[in-house]
């Protein structure tokens, strides 16, 4: 395959995991979480890259999902002991963050790993850094790493398809029949902390929060039916990922940014078009219902 | 007397740090209709949460059909309040009540026609059969609560738990639901229901738990929920007198 090819699949699996994990964190109201892990997982890449004194695939994995559950943890535990919710996010991922940039400054010194990378990605670097697995042959580190992340994704959900949807819509009522309501919530973040990981070289730790939320709620305008949205974000996701590098391209620019913003180019145009909750088909006809 | 479906030991509960209930001690028996009143803060959300074990209790033990709420949850219904679940969550109503078969169907499997069409014979119980596949932000309150009954009825539970169903509700959809009550309570099933509208507890239920922060009373209709019991659940705030929703 071509460079350009290797960045656009790449990219694309960007779009569909976060489009796809991106409409159960807006539907269970936790958005900002994305934003919270999207930064602490850097203290877990950190932690893993000094532990293994290499940048691999499997131990940012590993040092990502721990991160990412230690903070979906300390936030619920600051909450438990009265601290709003909002702020004790903000409480926890400031601090793991902080303690990521500091290890990385103090005891990283000239490695492949700087916050700047971390923050912003560099997806063309991507298809320079490849191994060869049995069928497929050579291909670069982070489309493999996503392709992985990607089939996991997908497979936890279309599999607990029902449970998601009941934790998701009535986690009292989940509860009382009996399913874990609690793990989930931790399985949950455990795929967003994943999913940010992988995404982590592609598009950094800051635009991956525009694919995980901005095509889901893109999507949620678009329809009333949970399947159907969970197809749109994960399309929206990968038509703003070949969007955002044509952008790119073509006004030469940072690739993770133009990414983002054509996100919110997808966003505008739902809000403005969609036959279900946009802005002319609310001026064309009067509010159904109560 | 009939067979004790609910045993509440010394239940104690808090919630923000405050004590919200203390030394609950309950038994219900099978057939009962029974009506949970108290004033706002009394406990009562509070009381079913504990019970079905949402809400961590401090102490106290809770048992159902004489078995832990593990081994007895096939049998144990539970209708939320309507405004704990947000509806413009994108579902159709006969999605919703599907979600009552959920337990029964099991990990790793989908609602197969069968679970559809049970849901789909709730949802017409309920006189909600044209509004199946309708978006759930689009019915009314009381057209919302019937869904969320239908719900309750397709678990085909022998003890339920209902949190205000009859709050904000029209008219039609309260006789509705308490003509539902009514027939669970023939069938022998035994429902507990948080209620707030004095006037109509009479009528609709034959057993009263009164409740604030602790049991004041707890018994036959006709021998608790007199002037004096109620007075003492209420504070001296007789409120009731007069205002009714």
């Amino acid at each position: 395959m071509s460079y350009t090819a290797w960045i656009l699949l790449t990219a694309s699996l960007v779009g569909l995991s976060c489009g796809i994990i991106g409409v159960f964190l807006i539907l269970r109201k936790t958005a900002m979480m994305a934003d919270a892990i999207s930064h602490t997982v850097l203290l877990g890449i950190v932690l893993a890259f000094i532990v293994t004194r290499e940048v691999s695939g499997t131990a940012m994995l590993i040092g990502g999902i721990l991160a990412g559950l230690l903070t979906a943890f300390l936030v619920q535990a600051l909450h438990t002991l009265d601290v709003q919710h909002d702020a004790s996010m903000g409480i926890v991922f400031t601090t793991l963050f902080a303690i990521g940039v500091i290890l990385i400054a103090t005891s990283i010194g000239n490695a492949h790993l700087d916050v700047q990378h971390a923050l912003m990605g560099e997806i063309t670097f991507i298809p320079f850094h490849t191994i060869t697995l049995p069928i497929i042959g050579e291909i670069p580190q982070a489309t493999a790493m996503l392709l992985f992340v990607f089939l996991v994704v997908l497979i936890s959900i279309v599999a607990f398809y029902k449970e998601w949807k009941i934790t998701t819509f009535d986690p009292a009522l989940a509860a009382s029949l009996g399913i874990p309501v609690l793990l989930m919530h931790y399985v949950f973040m455990g795929l967003v902390s994943v999913t940010t990981v992988a995404s982590f070289d592609a598009v950094g730790a800051i635009m991956v929060v525009a694919m995980l939320i901005t095509p889901a709620a893109s999507a949620y305008l678009w329809t009333d039916k949970l399947s159907l949205m969970i197809v749109l974000s994960g399309g929206f996701g990968v038509v703003s990922a070949l969007v955002g590098y044509w952008i790119a391209a073509w006004i030469d620019t940072s690739i993770s940014g133009s990414m983002a913003f054509a996100t919110g180019l997808v966003f505008l145009l739902s809000f403005i078009f969609s036959a279900a909750h946009g802005l002319i088909a609310k001026r064309m006809k009067p509010e159904i219902g109560t | 007397m009939n067979e004790v479906v609910l045993n509440v030991n010394n239940l104690f509960a808090s919630y923000r740090k405050t004590n919200v209930l203390h030394s609950i001690n309950i038994d219900v028996h099978a057939g009962s209709l029974t009506g949970i009143i108290g004033p706002n803060g009394a406990g009562k959300s509070t009381l079913i949460k504990t019970i079905l074990n949402l809400h961590p209790p401090l102490t106290g033990s809770v048992k159902f059909f004489n078995e832990p709420f593990r081994k007895a949850k096939r049998r144990i219904g539970y209708v939320p309040q309507r405004g704990a679940v947000d509806w413009d969550f994108p579902t159709d109503a006969l999605d919703v009540v599907t979600m009552g078969l959920y337990g029964k169907i099991g990990w790793l499997k989908r609602p197969t026609k069968k679970d559809k069409a049970k849901a789909y014979e709730a949802l017409d119980k309920m006189g909600m059969a044209d509004f199946a596949d309708r978006q759930i932000s689009q019915l009314s309150g009381g057209q919302q609560q019937r869904v969320f009954l239908a719900r309750a009825l397709v678990q085909d539970a022998d003890l339920y738990f209902m949190d205000e169903p009859l709050a904000g509700v029209d008219a039609a959809t309260e006789r509705a639901i308490m003509t539902i009550l009514q027939e669970l309570k023939a069938k022998g099933k035994t429902v507990l229901v948080v209620h707030h509208d004095l006037q109509t507890v009479e009528d609709y239920f034959d057993h009263v738990l009164l409740l604030n922060r602790t049991v004041i009373s707890h018994g036959r209709t006709a021998e608790v929920f007199t002037r004096d019991k109620i007075a003492e659940t209420y504070g001296g705030n007789m409120r009731w007198m007069g205002a009714s929703s």
